[in-house]
């Protein structure tokens, strides 16, 4: 056994004709981490997934995934991944239960044992009472727990999700972490996108973020919170109707001032010091709200605040 | 030659989208029976109905009913239809609605095999309905010859052929609407493909483009074999079907690739 990393993309690209959606990245998942990309819509995260899934081929760069090359070993590599689509794309015509148990079958394992571990699975995902139910009928939340545990069904050595909760209320999004927190301590590789910066500090050991088809930073959340922000942001608003006026006469006060069209955010280190500061020189906000860096505002920062569809 | 060239069509893998549709089919079990009954009808309405009007026929040097003529048509175009349903509707439901072959391309199994799997769908069901066909057939006096059994491998060929065909226009279809098309060309091909009287009664050029259809082939091949008159035109027919199937099923595998796996 090899104890290099389990995956390792170097350059990789992704040309769709005139369209390049990948522009050559690099990075390398150890065994038993949890892996985040993050980034914008059509910052390339799916065309990279899709990539080391072994199901699209990179147009350059190289790619090792288990030590295998998925250009030649695609369907070796394909049968020791799980991978959870951003769509569900269930059996609709199919139960719950059939829809483990013919999934399963893809991967060549025998009847009997996919009969035990769909039980094991409906199980493990809370759907047990629903198994003979067909997926149609089923909330979008059991459909993602379902699309999760259909990604099991093979014991993956990677997981690969692309946005695992979006679409789903609180409840289920807390249940799908607390079972891929479980997985992981089973010691399963994870490789998870998000639009939600929460779950991605929830979930990801270390993560990159990717915009226009690079990488632009990369680390443990926390790292990159205190790399490319500050430890505290100060939230002001003013009874104004141009905040951008008051750019200059708040700038001394923090690292980095960033106006947005109803509110002003001060990047500080000790957020209740610097209003404090403000109060004295006769600054007065309407409202104002400290608190701590989150990896939003990383995120926002390095990919900006343009909305992108 | 067989096992040389289906690899590159696909592999033993394939096989789990035929278990994957069966699975689906075993609960619509009805759709299944209305397989058998639709042969039977067809058969039944002519036999009563067009024998009396046309009387008998003369085929190359046999006196046969009408119903005998056209029984081998009404088979070839029964396997037509039933590989047309299989290979364009379902398929287009799973590779543009339901996404569900994006699912099964994450497994072990590739394009090609997805492909190939529901070929051997399209085949297996036609296999069974033309057996119940032929068991009509000769049930209702329509077959004069036991060469009638010949029929049987020669209309799964004919189902092998549209399916692979059917796939790949399958994957050029972008809504619903576009299956209007699909009825446009093969209602002409069922009524000019010599299904209800000789092509001979055609002016030669409209003769020669009839014979351009895989489903004249099919059913000249069909009523050659009920009738056991054989010819060596017969094998030009089946070397056509076959080559037809093999550019069809090429041309699926690679639009499924353009569309899943980009």
């Amino acid at each position: 056994m090899t104890t290099g990393p389990i995956l390792e993309a170097r350059d990789l690209v992704k040309r769709f004709g005139d369209l390049t959606a990948v522009k050559g990245v690099s990075f390398a998942v150890e065994k038993g981490e949890s892996f985040g990309l993050l980034g914008p819509n059509g910052a390339g995260k799916t065309s990279t997934l899709r990539m080391i899934s072994a199901v699209s081929e990179p147009t350059s760069g190289s790619l090792t995934i288990l030590g295998l090359d998925p250009r030649r070993d695609g369907p070796e590599i394909r049968g020791r991944l799980g991978v959870v689509p951003q769509e569900d794309t269930l059996e609709l015509e199919l139960t719950v239960r059939q829809n483990l148990e013919m999934f399963g079958r893809y991967f060549d394992l025998p009847r009997n044992v996919l009969r035990e571990r769909a039980s094991e699975l409906l199980e493990f995902t809370q759907l047990s009472e629903r198994a003979n139910d067909k997926v149609d009928d089923l909330s979008g939340g059991m459909k993602r727990r379902l699309t999760i545990a259909r990604a099991l069904v093979n014991q993956p050595e990677i997981l690969i999700l692309d946005e695992p909760t979006t679409g789903l209320d609180p409840q289920a999004r807390h249940l799908v972490w607390e079972r891929l927190y479980r997985l992981k301590r089973e010691g399963v590789t994870q490789i998870i996108t998000t639009h939600y910066m929460d779950e991605a500090e929830q979930l990801c050991d270390r993560l990159v973020v990717m915009d226009h088809g690079t990488i632009v930073a990369e680390g443990p959340p926390s790292e990159l919170i205190a790399r490319h922000s500050t430890r505290e942001v100060v939230e002001l608003r003013f009874d104004t109707d141009s905040h951008e006026e008051l750019h200059e006469r708040l700038s001394p006060f923090a690292q980095r001032v960033e106006v947005l069209p109803d509110r002003i955010l001060l990047y500080v280190n000790e957020g209740d010091d610097t209003l404090r500061e403000l109060h004295a020189v006769g600054v007065v906000p309407t409202s104002a709200l400290v608190r701590r860096s989150s990896l939003e505002d990383v995120f926002l920062r390095l990919t900006g605040r343009t909305l992108v569809d | 030659m067989l096992t040389r060239v289906l690899p590159r069509f696909g592999t033993r893998r394939s096989t789990h989208i035929f278990e994957r549709n069966f699975m689906v089919y075993r609960s619509q079990w009805l759709m299944l029976v209305s397989g058998f009954f639709e042969p039977f009808f067809y058969l039944l309405s002519i036999g009563i109905g067009l024998n009396s009007l046309v009387g008998n026929f003369h085929v190359g040097g046999q006196v046969i009913t009408y119903a005998t003529f056209v029984a081998p048509a009404m088979l070839a175009t029964s396997a037509m239809n039933g590989a047309v349903i299989d290979s364009i509707f379902n398929p287009f439901f799973r590779l543009k609605i339901s996404h569900a072959y994006e699912a099964v391309l994450a497994t072990p199994l590739d394009v090609n095999d997805v492909a190939l799997g529901e070929v051997w769908w399209a085949l297996a069901r036609a296999g069974i309905y033309a057996a119940s066909f032929i068991v009509c057939m000769a049930l209702l006096g329509d077959a004069n010859s036991v060469w009638v059994v010949l029929c049987w491998p020669a209309a799964v060929l004919t189902s092998f052929t549209f399916s692979a065909l059917g796939l790949a226009a399958c994957t050029y279809m972008r809504s619903w609407q576009d299956f209007d098309i699909v009825a446009l060309v093969q209602l002409p091909l069922f009524l000019f493909s010599g299904t209800f009287f000789p092509i001979s009664s055609y002016p030669g050029w409209l003769g020669a483009i009839v014979s351009i259809s895989p489903l004249y082939q099919s059913t000249s091949l069909l009523r050659g074999l009920a009738l056991g008159q054989f010819a060596w035109i017969m094998t030009f027919r089946m070397a056509y079907l076959l080559v037809l199937a093999f550019v069809g099923l090429t041309l699926a595998a690679r639009r499924f690739r353009r569309i899943l796996v980009p």
